[in-house]
């Protein structure tokens, strides 16, 4: 006994030793990254000039918490690790059956979507529903409906698409463009745009049919970023990098709308006082809709001859192939019907901002958008949706953080970090959890009886 | 024709730069098989030791002579990016090793993220002026050719020579090309495989350093987004001269920096990068594995 607790407490000390030494080494490697770049600051002085502020108190703190950071993970969570590690793989494996909140747990986010701005106008009013609904509900929303779409391309046909947020900008200048130019209906031009965009996918489709894995990804990106400089410098059209402004609302099917000059403003039918939080609500549960649409589309699609080529498509494409699946109509299908959605998302947008410029489309949202199907685990409805959940809302609610400032003082504004978190999030997230935060493979073709496997036992193909 | 081959100078300036960052690509891609998203960013971090030590020289010593200065600029800046390379690896992609295609991919652009959003927190996110450093232009034939673009030209072609020996002639080089045919196989024949990916690493940031210097030297300027048009450029450069080829880098950023001068020169300066992306496609639907590159044979 008392062997053992000696034995413990040499297991301990070498590992504080351990612990110490690496918190040594992570300290001189961050005073070597950071010395220049948080110890020297560069500013520009009255004449112009570049000048140095030297900053050593805060390089010396970000050193010290960060040799904090890695003697805690090496001394106390490491070991927690593998302990866990260790004792999942004593455990026999059994599935357990789902609970009842899992079970429905899709109904219940549903209703929960529904109910949400009722909650919201139920705690903070209705002005200061305006906030919670449109820069968390919508915001979000619109990127669950985005990487839903990508996840058509990336996640069920497996091509790898950098340059998605091209139809999305697709879309919304076709609203923007048909809407102020000609004055039609969002009702009429929401299909128009997401026909444009699926047209513009299968463009696209074309060409780089014949390629595959990162020459796919190089190419999309190229195209995303072609579109966004033609908007950019076509300016007869687009108006340049000053972009479209002006662009109508959406209105309820002609019986009432939101512009409080219109007739048939929605506070004079129901007698309300004006507020442009009606507007918002009704915005909110319009990308509802357009989400569970998006999201029933895809679940039909998988069962579809169509679908199931997408994903052997996905698996493997020589076996595919040779099993006489059409690869090319496949492939185009996966185009035209993703970026159909993205084109949907699109003219949703522009119709939410009132206003679009090519700032709103540049790569770092195709990034942004690819990060969420892959770190909710591609293929995966429900992941991608808590992906989208935590990347967008987390970044959002930094700006909420005001509490912030009496900590580190007036200057302080955590916006600013507010990108530097979410890379380093994906980063976390990703070495965390490889496959997502919905990492299993469920069959939509079995025999018997259906059973979900890691994905990480699935190979990815190359497509 | 003189006006010609001024466009082709200045496309070589360009290209030579644009080389210097796709060889990063092209190796990492080689050994590893990833996409480093992160490399213009540290092609930027590169830019900026460059300029934060060109300052820091401007406020030590009186003065210093240009080419000591240029020469200690690009030591630090080469020194320090590999240090970031380096941990990036550690920290970002090795982890990933051996995990499906995408995570790394998607790491290496949440590090992309990261890195100019850190620059941008750290240094502010204004544009970086500083004062010519080289501003002699000397005129051959009725063709203006500037100190900085031989420099450029000169300090390119004696990288790429010591880069050359170094893959080619030293035991270092043959490990790394060991690893790029079959990296498993190589462990088992005694290459140490981690080693010689950080080596790699290192080496593509150290790269990536001096071209960040002489961008540095030859725009005068530099903003903390700046790795991303170079970036995504030198990256189209690799995947045209066939991605994983060396040569083939160089030849891409040549090509791309032409195209892009030649484009700017004689048709619209606005749709210059319209014109390289498109020229990127269509090369790669007549070529899909690049001017240089091996086809990729599949075995089933």
């Amino acid at each position: 006994m008392a062997q053992a607790v000696s034995a413990q407490r040499v297991a301990a000390e070498s590992n504080f030793s351990e612990a110490a030494r690496q918190a040594l080494y992570a300290g001189l490697i961050s005073f070597g990254l950071f010395v220049l770049f948080i110890g020297l600051r560069t500013d520009q002085n009255i004449r112009n000039e570049l000048i140095l502020v030297q900053r050593w108190g805060t390089l010396a703190i970000v050193v010290l918490l960060t040799m904090a950071g890695r003697f805690l993970f090496v001394a106390f969570a490491q070991p927690a690790i593998a302990a866990r590690a260790a004792a999942r793989a004593k455990a026999t494996a059994v599935a357990a059956e789902p609970g009842a909140l899992r079970k429905n747990g899709t109904k219940l986010a549903i209703l929960a979507l529904f109910l949400y701005p009722i909650f919201i106008l139920w705690a903070v009013g209705l002005q200061g529903s305006l906030k919670w609904v449109d820069n968390f509900g919508i915001q979000i929303l619109i990127y669950v409906m985005l990487a839903w779409g990508l996840n058509i391309v990336v996640g069920l046909a497996g091509l790898l698409d950098l340059g998605y947020v091209a139809f999305y900008a697709v879309g919304a200048y076709s609203y923007a463009l048909l809407g102020t130019e000609l004055g039609w209906s969002f009702w009429i031009l929401l299909p128009a745009a997401g026909i444009m965009a699926a047209f513009w996918g299968v463009i696209l489709g074309f060409p780089v049919l014949r390629l595959r894995g990162d020459y796919l990804a190089i190419v999309t990106l190229a195209f995303g970023e072609i579109i966004r400089l033609v908007l950019i410098n076509w300016r007869e059209v687009t108006n340049g990098s000053a972009g479209i402004s002006g662009i109508p609302k959406v209105d309820f099917f002609g019986l009432f709308d939101f512009n409080v000059s219109s007739d048939i403003y929605f506070g004079k039918v129901f007698g309300l006082a004006a507020s442009g939080a009606y507007y918002k609500i009704f915005l909110y549960y319009l990308i509802v809709l357009l989400c569970l649409l998006t999201a029933f589309v895809t679940i039909r699609l998988r069962r579809m001859p169509v679908g199931r080529a997408w994903e052997a498509l996905r698996e493997d494409e020589i076996a595919c192939r040779s099993l006489g699946i059409n690869t090319t109509t496949t492939k185009l299908t996966a185009f035209a019907i993703g970026a159909m959605f993205g084109g949907f998302a699109g003219s949703f947008f522009a119709a939410r901002q009132g206003f679009v410029s090519p700032e709103s489309f540049v790569f770092l949202e195709s990034a942004i958008i690819l990060a969420i199907v892959v770190l909710g685990g591609m293929g995966s409805l429900m992941g991608i949706a808590i992906a989208a959940l935590v990347m967008i809302g987390g970044t959002e609610i930094l700006r909420e953080m005001t509490f912030l400032k009496q900590v580190f003082g007036q200057d302080f504004t955590p916006e600013l970090y507010r990108m530097l978190l979410f890379g380093l999030a994906m980063i976390i997230v990703m070495v965390w959890k490889p496959r997502g935060f919905v990492g299993s493979r469920e069959p939509t073709a079995f025999l018997h009886q259906r059973k979900a496997i890691s994905a990480a036992f699935t190979k990815e193909g190359h497509g | 024709m003189e006006y010609f081959v001024q466009q082709l100078v200045n496309g070589l300036t360009l290209g030579s730069i644009y080389g210097l960052i796709a060889i990063g690509y092209t190796m990492v891609y080689g050994i590893i098989g990833m996409i480093n998203f992160a490399h213009g960013d540290i092609f930027m971090i590169g830019a900026f030791t460059a300029l934060i030590v060109f300052l820091i020289l401007g406020a030590m010593f009186y003065s210093v002579p240009v080419v000591v200065a240029l020469l200690i600029m690009m030591i630090v800046a080469m020194l320090l990016t590999s240090l970031y390379n380096w941990t990036i690896e550690k920290v970002a992609y090795r982890p990933l090793r051996g995990s499906f295609r995408l995570a790394p991919l998607i790491t290496a652009i949440g590090m992309s993220i990261a890195l100019s959003n850190f620059v941008q927190v750290t240094q502010g996110p204004r544009n970086k002026p500083i004062p010519p450093m080289v501003s002699q232009v000397y005129n051959i034939a009725g063709i203006s050719v500037s100190l900085k673009q031989i420099i450029i030209v000169i300090v390119t072609v004696s990288l790429l020579a010591i880069f050359w020996y170094l893959v080619n002639k030293t035991a270092l080089g043959r490990a790394q090309r060991a690893c790029e045919q079959d990296r498993r196989m190589a462990a088992l024949l005694g290459v140490d495989v981690d080693r010689t990916i950080s080596i790699t690493f290192i080496m593509g940031a150290s790269l990536a350093a001096v071209a960040g210097t002489l961008f540095l030297m030859y725009y005068g300027v530099v903003v903390f987004s700046d790795g991303f048009v170079p970036g995504v450029k030198a990256f189209t450069a690799a995947v045209l001269g066939g991605i994983g080829s060396i040569p083939g880098a160089v030849l891409g950023g040549l090509l791309i920096g032409f195209i892009e001068s030649m484009w700017s020169a004689y048709f619209s300066i606005d749709y210059k990068d319209v014109a390289a992306f498109s020229i990127l496609a269509i090369v790669l639907i007549f070529l899909p594995s690049g001017i240089l590159g091996r086809p990729e044979v599949e075995k089933v």
